[in-house]
């Protein structure tokens, strides 16, 4: 008999823990199709049955203390946008510019900007807004002293909000990306 | 319900512990004024079988809008031929048309199952099959008769026996699951604790496309159903989404934003050969080929907000498709090539609408206000799609002229992300 491992996953911005990854295949399922009529051609029952994919969520090994100083502005790892906007607002230059100067002094750091939307509109194209607004915080990075190839950009759309709720506050707190650093 | 009691039976004596599936359940809410009466007759022996065949073709056909169903109690002796049927009788009862047949065993435990369907006003035999199958095939077998009726009286293909994708989320779990178009019989394609989306279907029926996050960033993943091997076809720096496949089956559309901003590739369906059909400087995604593979539409703010527009991958002539309000997404091609589905933000509320290409006609076939991720039935006539009720995602369908209207929904799960399965070959 398998076993199965289900990891909970934590949802954490910050914090970003993970935990052990788990991949199984699941058990094929018969599918009963495949009825011969007179007259027709006889349905084949192999090619039906679906046999299923169990992945999981790579874990971190952590980052520098400065980092992760609380009283630092290098703690401080999101940016929040309008509706419809992907203006990085005066309020987050600094923090902005603080990361793209410990880029400058930290050749070797790297680290993703994760774009996020809030609930509303199509799945795919709220991914392209979050890369949108990930995009801009990467372009000002790279304006104030980080290299291109130190920072990625990718998107959750809406697929991961941090305030599950169906109001302006709640979708507000949704349009923001987080600064992730390598091995976090 | 029967069948989900047999599929976790099934799981409890092959695995340790396993959450309940997303069991689906369709709920007719609207439509069907103009629906033929059709008396569906149990068939003879059908009652010394564990699996009641002609509930099944009586469902399916009911659900598509298409009949309504007349009570067949009390009718002595209950006709199991054509030429048992008696017309006065079921005209009495208000049947346009009779369906009847029998189950009776053919030896090495397959069974006969016959049906005919009859036409009492005009007193004709429209269409009967024999079908010879195992008791496993019973449900398939139902769904085929359902089809051959659904056919014979509309002229257009029955979607019966398709099966649908879709994607559930309990709690912090994902699942990617595929399911008779009635909704029996999940069975789990991909289980995440990270986001999936974007199920696609290659048309050849053999493989799905998705997003998944679990790499923490948006993978374009293929995954052939019957074995379960899975290659990441698109992982490139950055995010990669939207998968759709070109009509063979051979290859795949993707937003990719490795180049700098969301724009659309062509690939093959293993990944090679990744070329860039699209330009822009904003974002383009969403691309979707057309019916005859000659073009794809696509999503695009190249114009200042979100629009639907057509490329042309020969010349590569764009064109666009929606002029109508600030926000058309998510475009849908029609099979016969006449038009498309989409999803417009009208006042703040998301809704499915079609858009005829001769006519540019647009209609609006739901209310939303969060409709989204519309998919289209391979004969053309049913959209399901994405919604909310009661705080909670589900499906829904309509039909594609507005008249027939269907919520599926799963017990304490968020269901979204259908995808409807290709015709499936007997």
């Amino acid at each position: 008999m398998r076993k199965i491992l289900f990891a909970v996953f934590i949802a954490a911005a910050m914090a970003g823990c993970s935990t052990t990854p788990t991949t199984e295949t699941g058990a094929p399922i018969d599918d009963k199709s495949g009825a011969a009529a007179s007259g027709a051609t006889t349905g084949s029952a192999s090619g039906d049955r679906i046999t299923g994919v169990t992945t999981g969520s790579g874990a971190g090994s952590g980052v520098p203390a400065e980092l992760r100083d609380p009283n630092s502005i290098l703690s401080k790892r999101s940016v929040y946008f309008d509706f419809d906007s992907f203006v990085v607002r005066e309020e987050f230059k600094p923090l902005v510019e603080a990361h793209a100067k410990y880029l400058q002094r930290n050749r070797n750091a790297k680290m993703t900007v994760q774009g996020n939307t809030d609930e509303r509109g199509s799945r795919e194209y709220n991914i392209a807004l979050g890369q949108k607004r990930a995009d801009a915080v990467k372009r000002m990075m790279v304006l104030l002293g980080a290299t291109e190839t130190q920072v990625e950009t990718v998107s959750f759309g809406k697929e991961k909000p941090k305030n599950a709720g169906h109001d302006e506050t709640s979708w507000a707190e949704n349009r923001r990306d987080d600064i992730l650093y390598a091995g976090e | 319900m029967p069948v989900k009691q047999r599929l976790l039976l099934a799981f409890l004596l092959l695995f340790a512990v396993l959450p309940a599936r997303a069991q689906l359940t369709i709920e007719i809410v609207g439509g069907g004024g103009a629906a033929l009466p059709l008396a569906v007759v149990p068939f003879e022996s059908e009652a010394t079988y564990p699996l009641g065949i002609t509930g099944i073709v009586g469902a399916d056909l009911q659900r598509s809008g298409l009949v309504r169903l007349v009570d067949t109690a009390g009718v002595n002796p209950r006709p199991y031929r054509a030429e048992d049927v008696q017309p006065a009788v079921w005209r009495a009862r208000q049947a346009d048309a009779v369906v009847v047949g029998s189950m009776r065993p053919a030896g090495d435990g397959r069974v006969e199952v016959r049906f005919a369907l009859v036409d009492v006003v005009k007193q004709t035999l429209l269409t009967s099959m024999t079908y010879t199958v195992t008791p496993q095939q019973f449900r398939a077998t139902a769904h085929r008769i359902a089809d051959a009726i659904y056919e014979k009286l509309t002229g257009d293909p029955g979607i019966f026996s398709t099966r649908i994708a879709y994607i559930t989320k309990q709690g912090p779990r994902y699942q990617l699951l595929v399911a008779d178009a009635d909704g029996a019989d999940p069975q789990s394609v991909v289980t995440s604790n990270e986001p999936l989306l974007s199920p696609k279907w290659s048309p050849d029926g053999t493989r799905i496309a998705y997003v998944s996050f679990e790499s923490r960033k948006p993978v374009v993943y293929v995954q052939s159903l019957s074995s379960g091997q899975r290659q990441a076809v698109a992982n490139f720096r950055g995010s990669n989404s939207s998968p759709a496949w070109s009509p063979d089956s051979r290859r795949l559309a993707v937003t990719l934003t490795k180049d700098g901003g969301s724009q659309v590739y062509v690939m093959n369906a293993d990944g090679s050969n990744v070329t860039r059909v699209l330009s822009s400087g904003g974002i383009d995604t969403e691309a979707t080929f057309t019916p005859d593979g000659a073009s794809l539409l696509f999503t695009s703010d190249r114009g200042g907000t979100p629009q639907i527009y057509r490329a042309n991958l020969a010349s590569g002539a764009v064109e666009r498709i929606t002029f109508e309000g600030s926000y058309n997404v998510s475009p849908r091609p029609f099979p016969d090539g006449k038009g498309l589905a989409f999803v417009r933000r009208d006042g703040g509320r998301f809704q499915i609408a079609t858009l005829d290409y001769a006519t540019k006609q647009v209609q609006v076939l739901t209310d939303g206000p969060g409709d989204e991720s519309p998919s289209i039935a391979p004969n053309g006539k049913l959209i399901i799609y994405a919604s909310a009720a009661g705080g909670r995602g589900i499906l829904a369908a309509v039909s594609s002229d507005g008249r027939v209207k269907q919520r599926l929904v799963a017990p304490a799960t968020e269901v979204r992300e259908p995808a409807w399965g290709p015709l499936r070959r007997p």
